[in-house]
């Protein structure tokens, strides 16, 4: 089951490039639409098949390179489930949204069914070499994205910087994995055994190189400051569907690989260096927020805006590690909920910064103004999506965001405190930017005639994203069922 | 609680907020039933509100881990639910008429539900996950109604300041929550269970409450978003001055009484800011030349009168401050608005008359809503004025006069407002109110005289108990006495002045004027230097940290060009070379004795056999 919802995207892509170009450029599209709606319903199979607290589950292992140790070991629990729903809406909303790509129709699908499934395939891994495998094709399949299909010219510079920075990431990372292979008793790459017995427990200098490796290589990938350079011109600069996968998916690799490898696999170095990370979280919340407070480019703003929202996950994972129990468990949670939140929110925002390019080939903010008046039904969304993005309740990252405060203030009252901030900076660069863009005299981009409003496809893709972080944000019983016994279950490995 | 009390509840909190967004969201395809839809649910609601202040509800459902979303009706939230229902009822059959008649009437009357919806569940709210979640709900639905007319730039901008000036002191919340979590490792964050949260975590959790509730009600250091938020329609500064947003923060101060008391400072904080409010703010009021500026100011006096009454827990006074002050108050703002359609303006000076010259009835209206700010008697805010005033003398003397200097400058302010609108009759009258208006303001006028019942023996007995609790003990007759001669005085002698400027030096006169200069402070202090530091930031993004970065990765390239340079030509490129070379050389001498001619390969051949044999020789 796990292997079908892993695999058929790329065996989809795989046709489409063997069938005749001619047949496969008029096919792509609805291919691709077809296979992420497959997907989709795939995974809310899996969803409504899944026992709540029942561990891991959807397992499935074939023997790979058994004589180092490497194995396929793939399965789904209460914090990847998460993710990989939302990684199944999010490209089907991308699939929807893309439908009036033109430009190599067919190879555009064809990578975007192959990163996911790269995508699904790191949050499904049970054996850290097929996560890094996963892990490392991500970024060559987004890289091609980027540079194949970006602005250009600035594009396949922004690709390079985006690749080579990540990949860095993931050596490093891979380093890490093999510290840990070699650290195991006996030697194994299988993540369900690391977690159960974590080796290097009890050697600390070890440990630490182990959790620097790991910890440096996830927080390129998250990115966290000061190690997120990369995310601005590579956001800028892809396709509206790319930046959304990028935000919304890869960056959730990050921190999903601190709750699924550092934490768990290295409980004791984590709980030592646990201040690092809140330290790292908050300058992230509060150096995103105020650098996307000076932009003046949209897309950069929510590129920035990612990097305080990622801050939240690391200041929370951190916290959890010395907050207790109770409060740990509400921390996790809130890390969780905030990757489901931010990947469909600010996706939702990505695609309607593309449209805003899409209509007048800019994304300065100064170029737009008023477009409520021509193009209500777009002002509502990015209306919506803005306040949800900036945490309002009524909406998940409100739901995300209380959690990772009230449960990281007992352990860490002045981070949480700085950390709050966050939300007001938040608050005041959407205000303007929605004021600059929707609201005021109208005001269009010089040779744009008309502002037309959202196309069916466009908004067929952006509300369904906007509804369930509204579903999320007034129920979140269904996602936090899921999610709690996975957050309590970690908390206790981590606490010790 | 399950059962039909708890659909109530539900629907009591539901329905305005599910209905207002639906409404809100369905765009202009729903602006010709908007009205009659809102001003239907509005009353369902009143009626719904009703039932739940008899029955007292409380319902329970899971949100997060262990913490319930909890929403319960006991005295203090009877009153509450009663009077927001009622008065989001009046105001929008006021708008019904003819208020944004062509424009998007379903954004406003969706969002002036949603907008109350919040205010409801605010006033329901039984734990802090919540009561943030309603509070905050509320701030957004402020914004989106104060730039109504977004169009219009300065109103856009002056929403973001309310928006962005309540949030900040919202944030007190989050830390209140994340307080009582850890102050009490079992709780459920429960408001009731806030004052038994372990030290320091209590402390920090009264000072998140009450930061949260004084930017709320516009208490000093935040009074200045109200200024600004008047640049929405009238019937959103109606409500959003009378039973909703303003009123929450003196509304979570009432509720969080027993956490002052329990916290030891918050008490005495509490009621000193809401009497330095009150002072101040009425002198504000007293300085403006614009009459929604004056209301705006007389707002944030008011209720720092209603903060006092939560400071020295006085709930019967809060609780009767608070409903007198929603009747008047929406009373003054929809009557402004009627003028300000009506005659074009709203400068006082431009008012002048207005009373005659307005629709008819207004000026009936307008009067028994600025005598009840003044605190004339026998009018309501009188009345509910001294309850709160008498729990202050037993508190401190001190706080009683400065009370009763705020009363004196309330008298002011209103008996300056009405003498404009009286001054020279006009005798045309312009415009004329649909009948739901002007049932709406004759309802909210009598309330005005109504509610003052509820004030005086018996009824106030009957307040007391509902709201349950400890009481200080009755007002004596010479306060009355005293606060309806105190206001009395003001206001005459306010008349006498008439238009002449206030009696205090021009500088001291712009200062109240620019409301303290509070907003320019906020700027100079915190909105600058957040915006220097934020382009201060990103130059550093952009040239010191990614430039290090694209200069790692040139390094790496120069390395690379040099390790071809040196290492791959000089070094193995050279080596290799040289290698061949020697071979190449080896070769030719190698080719050398292959001459062709015999007698050579003969010597050649003596040669190596002479050698083999000298090396024989040699080795053995």
């Amino acid at each position: 089951m796990l292997t079908v919802l892993l695999f058929l995207p790329l065996a989809v892509a795989v046709a489409l490039l063997a069938l005749p170009a001619a047949v496969a450029r008029r096919a792509a599209w609805w291919a691709w639409t077809a296979t992420a709606t497959a997907e989709t319903v795939l995974v809310v199979v899996v969803w409504a098949g899944y026992e709540p607290g029942g561990g891991v589950q959807y397992e499935a292992r074939a023997r790979w390179i058994p004589s180092a140790g490497v194995g396929y070991h793939v399965g789904v629990d209460g914090l990847s489930l998460p993710l990989l729903a939302v990684s199944c809406v999010l490209f089907l909303a991308c699939a929807g949204y893309s439908r009036r790509e033109t430009r190599r129709a067919r190879e555009f699908a064809a990578l975007f069914l192959f990163l996911q499934t790269t995508c699904l395939g790191v949050f499904a891994a049970l054996d850290l070499i097929l996560f890094f495998v996963f892990f490392d094709l991500s970024i060559v399949g987004m890289y091609v994205v980027v540079a194949g299909w970006g602005r250009r010219p600035a594009a396949a510079r922004a690709a390079l910087t985006f690749f080579l920075y990540t990949f860095l990431g993931s050596l490093a990372l891979l380093l890490g994995f093999i510290g840990l292979y070699l650290a195991a008793e006996p030697h194994t790459f299988d993540m369900t055994e690391l977690t159960d017995r974590p080796p290097l427990q009890g050697r600390a200098a070890p440990a630490a190189l182990v959790l620097l490796a790991i910890g440096l290589g996830l927080a390129i990938k998250t990115p966290t400051v000061p190690f997120h350079t990369w995310l601005p011109p590579a956001h800028t600069e892809a396709p509206a569907a790319g930046s959304a996968i990028l935000a919304g998916i890869l960056l959730k690799m990050g921190t999903y690989g601190l709750l699924r490898i550092a934490m768990p696999m290295l409980p004791e170095a984590w709980r030592r260096f646990a201040l690092v990370f809140v330290v790292l979280g908050v300058v992230s919340v509060l150096h995103g927020a105020l650098v996307a407070l000076a932009q003046r480019d949209v897309k950069r703003m929510i590129a920035y805006t990612s990097v305080n929202h990622m801050g939240y996950v690391l200041l929370a994972a951190g916290a959890a590690a010395t907050a207790g129990e109770r409060a740990g468990r509400l921390a996790v949670d809130g890390a969780v909920t905030q990757m489901v939140s931010h990947a469909l929110i600010t996706g939702a925002l990505f695609l309607l910064a593309g449209v805003l390019y899409d209509r007048g080939r800019t994304h300065a903010m100064a170029d737009w103004g008023g477009l409520a008046g021509p193009a209500p039904v777009f002002a509502a969304l990015t209306g919506i999506a803005a306040f949800a993005s900036l945490g309002l309740p009524g909406f998940s990252g409100f739901i995300a965001e209380f959690q990772i405060f009230a449960g990281s203030l007992p352990a860490r009252p002045v981070a949480t405190g700085l950390a709050l901030l966050g939300v007001l900076l938040t608050a005041g660069l959407f205000l303007r930017a929605l004021h600059r863009i929707l609201l005021g005299p109208p005001r269009l981009p010089p040779g744009v005639g008309a502002f037309a409003d959202l196309r069916a496809h466009e908004a067929a893709a952006i509300v369904p994203l906007l509804a369930l972080a509204t579903l999320i944000g007034v129920a979140p019983r269904f996602l936090l069922d899921v999610v709690e016994p996975a957050a309590r279950e970690l908390v206790g490995l981590v606490a010790g | 609680m399950s059962g039909a009390a708890g659909w109530v509840l539900w629907a009591l909190v539901g329905l305005p907020l599910a209905g207002g967004a639906l409404l809100a969201l369905a765009g202009r395809a729903a602006d010709r039933v908007a009205a009659p839809l809102a001003v239907g649910t509005a009353g369902l609601v009143t009626g719904l509100a009703a039932l739940a202040a008899v029955g007292r509800p409380r319902v329970e459902a899971p949100l997060l881990a262990g913490l319930p979303v909890r929403l319960a009706v006991d005295g203090l939230s009877a009153f509450l639910v009663v009077t927001v229902a009622a008065v989001t009822w009046l105001i929008l059959g006021f708008c019904a008429g003819e208020f944004a008649r062509g424009a998007a009437r379903a954004r406003f009357f969706g969002l002036m539900l949603l907008f109350s919806g919040a205010m409801m569940t605010t006033v329901t709210a039984g734990s802090l996950p919540v009561l943030l979640m309603a509070w905050e709900v509320m701030g957004a639905a402020s914004w989106a109604l104060i730039g109504y007319w977004w169009h219009d730039a300065d109103r856009v901008r002056a929403a973001g300041t309310a928006f962005l000036t309540t949030r900040a002191a919202d944030l007190g919340l989050y830390l209140a929550a994340g307080a009582a979590f850890a102050g009490a490792p079992t709780a459920s964050l429960a408001l009731a269970d806030l004052p038994a949260a372990a030290e320091p975590w209590r402390s920090l959790a009264t000072a998140g409450v009450v930061l949260a509730a004084l930017g709320k009600s516009a208490q000093l250091p935040f009074s200045f978003w109200l200024s600004h938020a008047m640049r929405g329609p009238a019937p959103v500064s109606a409500l959003l001055h009378s039973a909703t947003m303003v009123a929450a923060g003196g509304y979570l101060l009432l509720r969080a009484g027993p956490l002052l008391d329990a916290s030891g400072w918050g008490g005495p904080l509490v009621a000193w800011t809401g009497a330095v409010t009150a002072v101040a703010l009425g002198l504000v009021a007293l300085a403006q030349t614009d009459l929604k500026q004056l209301l705006a100011a007389s707002s944030c006096a008011q209720l720092g009168l209603l903060v006092l009454a939560a400071g020295v827990g006085s709930r019967a006074g809060g609780v009767l401050q608070l409903m007198a002050h929603a009747a008047a108050k929406s009373l003054a703002f929809l009557v402004a608005g009627a003028w300000l359609a009506a005659l074009g303006g709203q400068a006082l000076s431009g008012l002048r008359g207005a009373a005659r010259r307005g629709p008819p009835g207004t000026g009936v209206a307008f009067t028994v809503a600025l005598a009840a700010l003044a605190g004339l008697p026998p009018l309501a805010l009188w009345a509910a004025k001294d309850v709160l005033l008498a729990a202050a003398l037993a508190d401190s003397p001190w706080l009683y006069a400065v009370g009763l200097v705020a009363t004196a400058l309330a008298a002011g302010y209103g008996a300056r407002a009405l003498w404009f609108v009286w001054r020279d009759a006009g005798d045309a009258t312009v415009g004329r109110l649909s009948r739901p208006a002007g049932a709406t303001l004759a309802l909210l006028a009598l309330a005005c005289f109504g509610l003052t019942f509820a004030a005086l023996p018996p009824l106030a007995g009957g307040v007391e108990a509902v709201l349950g609790g400890a009481e200080t003990g009755a007002v004596r007759v010479w306060e009355w006495v005293v606060s309806g001669a105190v206001a009395v005085a003001g206001a005459s002698a306010a008349w006498a002045w008439g238009d002449r400027a206030p009696p205090v030096p021009a500088g001291a006169r712009r200062r109240l004027l620019d409301w303290l200069g509070l907003e320019r402070a906020a700027r100079a202090v915190l909105v600058a230097p957040v915006s220097r530091l934020a382009d201060a930031l990103a130059r550093f993004d952009d040239l010191v940290l990614h430039r290090a970065v694209t200069g790692a990765a040139r390094a790496t390239g120069r390395l690379a060009l040099a390790t071809e340079r040196v290492g791959e030509r000089r070094l193995f490129g050279a080596a290799v070379a040289g290698v061949a070379a020697g071979c190449a050389g080896l070769g030719r001498l190698a080719r050398r004795p292959q001459t062709g001619l015999l007698h050579h390969y003969l010597a050649q051949a003596v040669a190596v056999l002479a050698a083999a044999a000298v090396v024989l020789l040699l080795v053995r």
